[in-house]
């Protein structure tokens, strides 16, 4: 039980690195728009595992995984209302001489 | 130590109870870091948006090779405060103390790595307000950029340096025999604070490093 859960952080943790070389690789390569994707999407999956298994979500209770859903959907709220307005300031020529 | 073990606070029914509300007590802490980050990260978000062409140009002045090692260091602290955690459960007093020690050296290189590349900003004039060289069309939205560089990296650093003190304390209170498996409710919450530390990082390589890389 021991050793299997310090072999499990170390798989997480040699996991993590491999992600990080494969962001840092990935951003030298052209990919148009898909490039922020591809980078963002590495860094939730990055962000998924240390929250799963470093801080113990997995084997938390579901008082924590509302609260920890909370932070991330509050986060969601802040910039996705905050982007539907700046990305959407250029559709209607409102306000312009 | 076997005081310490038996200590349940009055105010709880039992240790488990204790343990549950140490560990909800610092989530909802997280949950509030993240929205203080996330103002930042916002603010980033939409003027990357509004300027992408000139903080693809800022980014380039990053150094991707200290960024990321700076990555894979504090990656290493996080495993190296898990099993700190490890070991306070499993009751091994070595390997709680030395892997505390040694996220608190992971800690320092970071902060030092950090201190170098914000060193080479200020000798290369891109410190916003203070030392600010970049002319050319989009030398504002550039300064934009750099601003929201030393504000994340910058709060992200006092973090890092907070949680070196608190794990510090942890550390000595650890050589003390302060914990056993029964009770080392600090241990883990400070490792989910430093995990939480850790993450924020994990956005900020790619958005400041990462960002702009290739193209014009």
């Amino acid at each position: 039980m021991a050793h299997s859960a310090v072999r499990l952080y170390v798989a997480v943790f040699a996991a993590l690195l491999v992600l990080t070389v494969a962001t840092v690789t990935v951003s030298y390569v052209d990919l148009g728009p898909a490039s922020v994707v591809v980078a963002l999407a590495i860094a939730f999956t990055k962000a998924v595992l240390v929250v799963l298994f470093f801080m113990h979500l997995r084997e938390s209770s579901g008082l924590i995984w509302v609260v920890a859903g909370g932070g991330f959907f509050w986060l969601a709220i802040l910039i996705g209302l905050t982007m539907s307005d700046v990305v959407t300031r250029g559709w209607l020529p409102v306000g312009v001489k | 130590m076997a005081e310490h073990a038996a200590a349940v606070a009055h105010q709880f029914d039992d240790a488990e109870q204790q343990r549950g509300a140490a560990e909800l007590g610092m989530w909802i802490f997280l949950a509030t870091e993240v929205m203080f980050f996330g103002g930042m990260f916002t603010a980033f978000t939409a003027y990357r948006w509004l300027y992408p062409a000139a903080f693809a140009h800022a980014s380039r002045h990053l150094d991707v090779l200290l960024g990321g090692t700076n990555t894979v260091v504090l990656i290493g602290s996080s495993l190296t405060m898990v099993l700190a955690v490890h070991g306070a459960r499993e009751g091994h007093r070595r390997t709680l103390l030395v892997c505390l020690a040694l996220t608190m050296c992971l800690g320092s290189v970071f902060l030092g790595i950090k201190a170098i590349e914000w060193r080479h900003k200020w000798e290369d004039g891109l410190v916003p307000g203070l030392r600010f060289t970049l002319t050319g069309a989009d030398a504002g939205p550039q300064e934009l950029f750099f601003f929201l560089y030393f504000a994340m990296t910058g709060v992200h650093a006092l973090h890092l340096v907070i949680g070196i003190g608190v794990v510090g304390v942890i550390l000595a209170l650890a050589w003390r025999g302060h914990y056993t498996p029964a009770y080392h409710n600090p241990v883990e919450v400070t490792g989910l604070y430093w995990h939480f530390v850790d993450i924020v990082w994990i956005f900020l390589l790619p958005m400041l490093y990462l960002i702009g890389r290739h193209g014009p």
